[in-house]
């Protein structure tokens, strides 16, 4: 068997003593930095690829890769604990782990999302060894339209996750993609809403957004509740690990998230991030186990399925960029900028001329989720503590990690004044009952959908059949004409409002 | 018109308002067509459907009954107040105005003015418990950031550090 023959050449190279201690040092070090609100996988990264420069290329790209799975397992432990996404990813893994957190099961949440992120990173590596190079073949034969009609899928799985109006919801993606067109326009070079202000010609920071509404909206909204009904953790902390309830309704989810993520990962374009979004949906559409908790209280199906989705999807990401050289994110542009660094030419000619960097990098993956999780187990004890402290305490402290985080990822204090704006903007949302979940995911779609539509229109000479005369993309817009009739559907719609109610 | 929702009824209008912003500011830019979207097309695109949609949540806010009336309620203004003035008050110390002429005093100071002014926000004000916070949390951020991640932070007051 070939694969075999690659598997043991990859683990021949990544299981020196050497490279084992750089990918442990990746992952310690992604971990603490990640569990810092506001430092997604992307700062992280950027903060320590100098520290990479003087290794060997091979040990450089292993440490990165720990370094990777390490900043995103922190940041799905800082949105499990304090409700703050670091990361677009972990968006969705906020509405229920931080549930489960408020009930004192934030033990079984952190659990779940790292066996979870274990189960999915392991098929995510075999898929990657096995079928990188048929695989590129997919994602070829998606053009621009079918990039539009995937988000316009994505968006409207969106939908579903908001609590309360469908109206609302959709008008915060709106919103949403609107803001993600602040900015200079990458085809005309026109700056677009920036009011003459040179920071804002490169566009609002995801971050920004993020810390402003979560951040600051929330510890706004929660202070100006009386102190005792407070959204703080009342429940007693119980177990720190899932039982066997909860492992018999996770592994379904986690298996469904699993596919779904390796299948979207391979999609340049935030496939990983979608995936995410797309699971969760998917799981809120399976009927509820009697005694089940509902999604948006606490359910782990909620925390599992999205995780592993992510996980899955960030594993398989590196497809198009191993084989094609287009990096599909954030950061996988900076592997590539690390690659090229030590002389490595991102691409499919690795492959053949590299074959001990190709095959030792996805053998390292598979360590570095290995070793997050002999990791961050023992630690979940250790991040529960974090919860025992009073918030009186926390939220000086979390103000405080949002407004470092913020001016440290550009060093700018412009991002500072517009956070605390967005933080406003943030107590509004929440004060006329709107979910900012969806906002930033049409953040986030909103330059890529521009781009694929402005592509799309360009090809076919202005004409929109475009959209629904390509077989995938027709596909894809069914499928979002379909979760939409679904969700309007009046039987499900009731029990969409049932599984929203507010206490 | 009775308004039965009021947080329906003033997120439709904030909505509309945005919506109409949005599309008045990309017919500032080329629309262009189809074929040739300018920079204006997009937004103006999705700038009317936002007001659309903001016009749709009013009229449903009018006549869909909701519980209680779904009222916005009273205004935190002393906590966005505090929590808003703590971060800005952070940017200024941190980095200074320079065209203000107010000197930069460093990530140390900008620590406790942050930590003070925002813990002004909750219930109790405990100063000397606030002091203990601000001094753990300026020595942590400063092993965690300064010397451990090497982040490009000015530290201390620029009339020290030159």
């Amino acid at each position: 068997m070939e694969l075999f023959d690659n598997l043991a050449t990859g683990f021949g190279v990544a299981f020196t003593f050497q490279n084992l201690i750089y990918c442990l040092i990746g992952c310690i070090l992604g971990t603490l930095i990640g569990v810092l609100p506001g430092i997604g996988p992307v700062a992280t990264i950027a903060m320590l690829l100098p520290a990479t420069y003087a290794l060997p290329p091979v040990a450089a790209l292993i440490m990165l890769a720990g370094i990777y799975y390490g900043a995103q397992y922190g940041g799905s432990t800082t949105a499990i604990l304090v409700n703050l996404p670091g990361e677009s990813s972990s968006v969705v893994t906020v509405i229920d782990g931080y549930q489960m957190a408020r009930k004192g099961r934030a033990g079984p949440a952190l659990a779940a999302a790292g066996l979870g992120s274990f189960f999915a990173g392991c098929v995510g590596t075999l898929i990657l060894a096995a079928f990188a190079p048929p695989l590129t073949e997919v994602a070829f034969k998606f053009g621009p339209a079918e990039y539009f009609s995937l988000m316009v899928l994505g968006l409207i799985g969106a939908v579903v996750l908001a609590s309360g109006s469908l109206l609302k919801a959709v008008s915060m993606i709106v919103l949403g993609l609107l803001l993600g067109l602040v900015g200079t326009d990458v085809n005309s070079g026109v700056a677009r809403y920036s009011f003459d202000i040179p920071e804002l010609t490169d566009g609002i920071n995801f971050v920004v957004i993020a810390m402003g509404v979560f951040g600051y909206g929330e510890i706004i909204a929660n202070l100006s509740k009386p102190e005792e009904d407070r959204e703080v953790f009342t429940a007693k902390v119980q177990g720190l690990f899932p039982t066997k309830q909860d492992f018999k309704r996770m592994i379904p989810a986690v298996l469904r998230g699993t596919a779904l993520g390796s299948a979207l990962g391979i999609l340049p374009g935030g496939g990983a991030l979608l995936a995410a979004f797309a699971a969760y949906t998917i799981e809120k559409k399976t009927k509820l186990q009697p005694g089940e908790v509902p999604f948006g209280k606490g359910n782990i199906r909620g925390v599992a399925a999205p995780e592993s989705a992510n996980n899955a999807g960030a594993q398989t990401s590196f497809i198009p960029l191993l084989t094609l050289g287009i990096p599909p994110n954030a950061v996988m542009a900076l592997m590539v900028g690390a690659m090229t660094i030590h002389n490595i030419q991102p691409g499919p000619q690795v492959m053949t001329s590299n074959p001990e960097l190709f095959w030792g990098l996805i053998a390292s993956m598979w360590l570095g989720n290995a070793m997050l999780i002999i990791l961050n187990l023992p630690l979940i004890g250790m991040w529960i503590k974090l919860l025992t402290v009073p918030y009186r305490w926390l939220f000086p402290s979390i103000v405080l990690f949002c407004a470092v985080g913020v001016y440290g990822t550009n060093n700018n204090t412009f991002d500072v004044w517009l956070v605390g704006i967005f933080g406003f903007i943030g107590y509004v949302f929440h004060k006329l009952g709107t979910e900012p979940a969806p906002l930033l995911l049409g953040f986030i779609l909103g330059p890529m959908m521009e781009e694929n539509l402005r592509r799309a229109l360009l090809l076919s000479r202005g004409d929109w059949s475009v959209f629904v005369t390509r077989p995938i993309s027709a596909g894809l817009l069914v499928a979002a004409v379909l979760l939409l009739i679904i969700v309007l559907l009046p039987a499900v719609k009731n029990k969409r409002e049932e599984a929203f109610v507010e206490d | 018109m009775k308004i039965k929702s009021q947080k329906d009824f003033f997120s439709g209008l904030m909505f509309m308002g945005i919506g109409v912003a949005f599309a008045v500011g990309a017919s500032n830019y080329t629309v262009g067509t189809g074929a040739r979207m300018g920079p204006g097309y997009f937004p103006l695109i999705l700038g009317v459907l936002l007001a659309v949609l903001g016009s749709a949540i009013v009229f449903y806010s009018t006549v869909v009954e909701s519980a209680g009336g779904d009222k916005i309620g009273k205004w935190a203004w002393k906590q966005i107040f505090f929590i808003l003035a703590s971060n800005f008050a952070f940017g200024v110390l941190l980095a200074g105005l320079p065209s203000f002429g107010v000197p930069a005093m460093g990530l140390i100071v900008a620590i406790y003015g942050l930590v003070f002014i925002a813990s002004l926000a909750g219930d109790n004000f405990n100063a000397k418990e606030v002091f203990i916070l601000a001094t753990v949390l300026a020595v942590g951020s400063y092993v965690a950031f300064v010397w451990a991640l090497k982040l490009q932070f000015p530290v201390w007051p620029s009339f020290i550090s030159g």
